[in-house]
């Protein structure tokens, strides 16, 4: 199987395809949109600022390349968020497939959330495996909040998606290859897809 | 449910661990990369590697140390030690490392901080604080703890969350080595001053040592090294212990 992790210089991708090697599966790091376009499985990763993000995607021509893929794509952290309609982050416009926006957290707990948090309400088959309320490692200062596409929640002073589904996309808010064997068992899910 | 955080610190040196460990289990006591293994099977929430090599090597060993780690570890880590420049956050990240935690190169030269979160984004950005109380009032201190300085814990503290600071880990020279217990009144004070998360270090020695952080300096983290190299303490039961007391932590 071809597994591509999506490289336009957003973070530390390595640990993905660490992670994915772990799993005997050896994805390649490309920007080639054909390299890109022939996968079985693209995972759309993301660390850092969302409208510098944006537009490194832009410069590409991948803001236009991704909500066309046709195959299962896992977006992750920055990731699943740009693949919102929109970020509070830097007023940022997102690539509009899943029907959200992504906000900024309140200052009612400490931002950025940095830690394990559980998840719960699964209703995609990327959780199949994973008990309720097991634990996930995250990230971030924005969120996504529940929509008609949430396939996951966290509470964090309020309840938000921690995971996002629409036809063949999947996001999450975690990081799946911190995440130890729960975290593993997702991204395996993934790859069985 | 955000739990709380126990994070084990490994000192490394050329490459291998140097605080003396005493895991039976260990084929190799100096490999950092199998303790942290271990670590991270028996339930640690992060870990932390602190280089304190000063060979001119020691830049490239500690990539490939921290290439060498990311492939294994399936849990999140950071390294610190000696980092004053952007380009030596660009190796380690692009090595693997999950966050970089800069102390000294960041009292002196503050536009550092700024630098990073501009090219990293601040979740990869902690910010070490070693700090002695003077005269009823906490001053940092460099080099490790060494140097002291004029600058006040909490005007510091404020000043890095404003510069984008992602967590801050914050040590109490008083403390660390005692086994005594965490700096908890200077940690709630902190707590309640910034923001962004904090990670108390210096003085556990028991596992009361770690609830009384959560609960009194109301830490989201807490660091340690001997009591778990030293199997003092085992994470497993601690982690059961904190449960107990209605701490939430991940098990």
């Amino acid at each position: 199987m071809k597994t591509t992790i999506i490289d336009y210089g957003a973070g530390n991708i390595q640990s993905i395809q660490f992670a994915l090697a772990r799993l005997g599966n050896e994805a390649r790091l490309s920007a080639d949109p054909d390299e890109i376009r022939s996968s079985d499985k693209v995972i759309f990763p993301g660390v850092g600022e969302a409208s510098s993000a944006m537009n490194k995607l832009r410069a590409t021509g991948l803001d236009q390349l991704i909500p066309a893929l046709n195959q299962p794509v896992l977006g992750i952290c920055l990731g699943m968020q740009l693949m919102c309609q929109s970020s509070e982050e830097g007023n940022t416009k997102g690539l509009g497939i899943f029907n959200t926006d992504v906000l900024r957290f309140s200052d009612e707990g400490k931002v950025p959330q940095v830690g394990w948090n559980t998840i719960e309400g699964f209703s995609s088959d990327l959780f199949a495996g994973i008990s309720e309320n097991e634990f996930m490692y995250s990230v971030h200062s924005f969120y996504a909040p529940i929509s008609e596409d949430t396939v996951a929640i966290s509470q964090y002073g309020i309840s938000y998606s921690v995971a996002l589904q629409k036809n063949n996309f999947y996001g999450v808010q975690f990081h799946p290859e911190k995440s130890s064997t729960a975290g593993s068992k997702l991204l395996q899910n993934f790859l069985e897809l | 449910m955000l739990t709380k955080r126990i994070i084990p610190c490994l000192d490394i040196k050329d490459g291998r661990t140097v605080k003396g460990v005493n895991f039976v289990d260990l084929r190799d006591a100096g490999d950092p990369i199998e303790l942290a293994t271990i670590y991270a099977k028996e339930g640690a929430d992060e870990l932390v590697f602190l280089d304190i090599s000063a060979t001119e090597e020691r830049r490239k060993t500690l990539a490939e140390l921290v290439k060498r780690i990311a492939e294994q570890l399936d849990i999140p880590f950071t390294v610190g030690g000696g980092i004053s420049k952007v380009e030596d956050v660009t190796i380690l990240l692009r090595n693997g490392a999950d966050k970089v935690s800069v102390n000294s190169a960041a009292v002196k030269r503050p536009d550092l901080i700024n630098e990073l979160v501009a090219q990293f984004g601040s979740q990869c950005i902690v910010i070490a604080i070693d700090a002695k109380q003077v005269d009823d009032d906490w001053k940092v201190h460099l080099v490790g703890g060494k140097v002291p300085t004029e600058i006040s814990l909490w005007d510091w503290a404020k000043e890095v969350e404003k510069r984008g600071a992602g967590e801050i880990l914050f040590t109490s020279m008083d403390h660390d080595g005692t086994k005594n217990g965490f700096a908890n009144e200077a940690l709630a004070k902190l707590n309640e001053l910034v923001n962004i998360p904090v990670i108390a270090s210096g003085g556990a020695g028991t596992m009361d040592h770690f609830a009384n952080t959560f609960l009194q300096g109301k830490s989201d983290a807490a660091l340690a090294a001997s009591v778990f190299h030293f199997k003092e303490i085992e994470i497993v039961e601690l982690k059961q212990n904190l449960k107990e007391q209605g701490i939430p932590v991940r098990i």
